[in-house]
């Protein structure tokens, strides 16, 4: 009862509204969450639909479960455990900020007497707070370093404990008209990054895309303050690198896939969630000559595909009671739920696709 | 009648009369407030965006600002903050809007005035009221939907998000403002005029070119103008039309970024405080430097055509 009430105010839907920018997408996530977790649909429906008669009762319906909601919450204080609200320190990946973030606010409708407080500052910055002991989960995009787990262990007794949450993996678009079939990071670099020197197809040996105007590589990027553009960056354009002027920056993971799919010359970075039929997903050499892969949850596990990490969630040594049970809620699939909402790689289809 | 009477007849009006006094006295004050409210919020606001940007305005070396087109404000290895590309931008797809928006504007504007009667112009004037009554964020949508598709397939262009598309629909945008405007100019033009012209045996449209429009002209400048200043504030449109590249174009093919779509874009993920905060509320003051100088160069024409 206590979700049907809270939900559209401060739960995940509310919060899609803040983060994400398209706003037709917003509508269609934060239903579609609200549905998934069981919320009350017809609310939507109606909505949507725009029928008085329909919302008239709806606010009825609303307004009953207000109050019974607001019975049941008074009684479950009364007797609820221990009343003193328990704080999950949750630090680190700027990367998965975002989705730490979902996570916490949803976490809030599930278990209302523990609140995870999330910031970002970057995987480093989280292991630190580990070794220091001020964080209780560290957000890390990458495996932790055996000196930090070694500082960790001096610090707490107990070696850290690594819980694989999910996967961020960038996929290359192109027009599925394209007849280009791998690429390599050093032709990435040369399109992408500043200074480098490919600027068309014919230079990659692509003469014949049909219905191409011109030569000309259309290079389609994300604007610059997305997580996406910052890793597609430090491992295409380097760690101090710069993407090239000129490529058209999109609002979004859709926006540039979109994009790409009727733009015959274009070429563009998205999640590997967002690949659709009208676009062509090409695979990723680490170098010129090397195998090139298609990324996928097996390449991305194998790390043969370049453009992919995977995402962990570390605790000081055995995590206590309240933390355990948010980390098995993150695991189990209506947390997984959210980090295919969020755009990345959720534990769950790497299962499906075995 | 007796003393008595005038005074029974008179105080009760003399009461009403105070309290009207009283209660005109606030409304007074009312209106004045609203009046000098315009005016505090205009430099209020001026002042909350510069305030914002000031920190950075000594650090900065303002050639390679103003001049450079390397907009790289998140950069990791060498932060620039280069609007070159994104002024060229702006002011591109701006000119481009007007050089379709002015002649189809004044076009329509003639037409209503002078050309129809009846039904026909009620209905083409409350038509263009509709027109000018779309939100932004629809046109911009028919930018990205459909506007992109159609160059895309009809034209010679390599990506259909590009400087016709932002400017076609900034065209379609301003074309209502300079519509009515316009039309207000031309009937603001005494009739004796016209008369005068036919009695010459001028044809309509010598009567138009000749006559109309010297008479009329500084309204219709003003409404080209509040045309211009429409398209450079436009954010939404352009933003999700234009393609969104730090480029300086070089057909009208070319994708490209305006000052606006990247305050739009950039501002609601920046630290506060931050550098690159402070720049985009700096490229707000720039704007609004332009926005500034349109308008003033309207109103004086406006105010050209009141001499007159």
């Amino acid at each position: 009862m206590r979700r049907i009430q809270k939900a559209p105010r401060n739960g995940y839907p509310g919060r899609f509204a803040l983060s994400s920018r398209n706003q037709g997408r917003r509508a269609g996530i934060g239903s579609a969450v609200a549905s998934s977790l069981g919320l009350d649909s017809t609310v939507f429906a109606a909505r949507a639909s725009g029928d008085r008669e329909a919302k008239l009762w709806v606010a009825i319906a609303l307004l009953l479960v207000l109050g019974a909601a607001g019975c049941s919450q008074s009684s479950a204080r009364t007797g609820g455990s221990s009343g003193k609200p328990l704080v999950i320190q949750n630090i680190g990946s700027d990367t998965m900020v975002n989705l730490a973030q979902a996570w916490a606010e949803e976490y809030q409708n599930v278990e209302s007497n523990v609140s995870v407080e999330v910031s970002g500052g970057g995987s480093g910055l989280g292991i630190a707070a580990l070794i220091n002991g001020t964080a209780d989960i560290a957000n890390s995009s990458r495996h932790i370093e055996p000196d930090e787990e070694a500082a960790v262990v001096a610090h707490s007794g107990s070696k850290p404990r690594e819980f694989l949450v999910g996967f961020d993996a960038l996929s290359i678009y192109v027009h599925k008209d394209n007849p280009i079939t791998s690429i390599s990071l050093e032709e990435l670099h040369e399109i992408y990054a500043e200074g480098g020197k490919i600027d068309r197809w014919s230079q990659l040996g692509i003469t014949n895309i049909p219905r191409a105007r011109t030569d000309r590589i259309i290079r389609v990027s994300r604007q610059n303050n997305s997580g996406t553009y910052h890793y597609f960056r430090e491992v295409v354009c380097g760690k101090k690198g710069d993407f090239k002027l000129g490529s058209l920056d999109m609002n979004g993971s859709k926006d540039v896939v979109e994009l790409v799919s009727h733009t015959p010359g274009a070429i563009g970075y998205s999640g590997l969630g967002y690949n659709t039929p009208s676009v062509k997903m090409i695979p990723v050499a680490r170098k010129k000559g090397e195998k090139a892969v298609l990324p996928s949850i097996e390449t991305t596990l194998d790390k043969s595909y370049p453009i992919s990490r995977p995402m962990f969630m570390y605790t000081p040594g055995e995590p206590p009671a309240h933390v355990r049970k948010y980390i098995d809620w993150v695991l189990s699939p209506a947390g997984q739920k959210i980090v295919e909402f969020t755009g990345y790689i959720p534990l769950n289809i790497a299962e499906d696709k075995k | 009648m007796t003393a008595s009477q005038t005074d029974n007849l008179k105080r009760p009006r003399m009461a009403r009369s105070t309290a009207a006094i009283f209660g005109e006295r606030i409304i007074e004050l009312l209106i004045r407030l609203c009046g000098v409210s315009a005016i505090v919020f205009v430099f209020g606001i001026f002042l909350f965006v510069l305030r914002e940007g000031a920190p950075l305005i000594g650090k900065l070396d303002w050639t390679k600002v103003l001049f450079s087109q390397e907009w790289y404000p998140t950069s990791k290895g060498n932060v620039r903050y280069g609007v070159g590309a994104l002024i060229v931008g702006t002011l591109s797809v701006t000119g481009l809007a007007m050089l379709f928006a002015v002649p189809f504007g004044i076009g329509a504007a003639v037409f209503v005035s002078e050309f129809s009667t009846g039904k026909v112009k009620e209905t083409l004037k409350i038509v263009i009221e509709m027109l000018a009554a779309i939100p932004s964020i629809v046109w911009g949508f028919i930018g990205l939907s459909v506007m992109n598709r159609l160059i895309q397939e009809y034209l010679p262009a390599p990506v259909g998000l590009n400087l016709l598309n932002g400017a076609i629909l900034l065209a379609l945008m301003s074309v209502p403002i300079i519509v009515s405007i316009g039309e207000d100019a031309l009937k603001a033009v005494p009739d004796s005029y016209r008369e005068a012209a036919m009695a010459m045996g001028a044809t309509r449209w010598q009567t138009v070119y000749r006559v109309l429009f010297p008479a009329a002209r500084n309204g219709l400048l003003a409404a080209a103008l509040l045309g211009v200043g429409r398209a450079i504030g436009e954010t939404m449109a352009v933003l999700m039309a234009t393609g969104h590249a730090v480029n300086i174009p070089k057909s009208i093919f070319d994708p490209i970024r305006t000052l606006t779509a990247t305050i739009a874009a950039e501002l609601g993920e920046t630290a506060v405080g931050s550098d690159h905060y402070r720049m985009l509320f700096l490229i707000g003051v720039l704007l609004f430097s332009i926005t500034f100088v349109v308008n003033l160069l309207a109103d004086l024409a406006v105010r050209g055509v009141r001499k007159q």
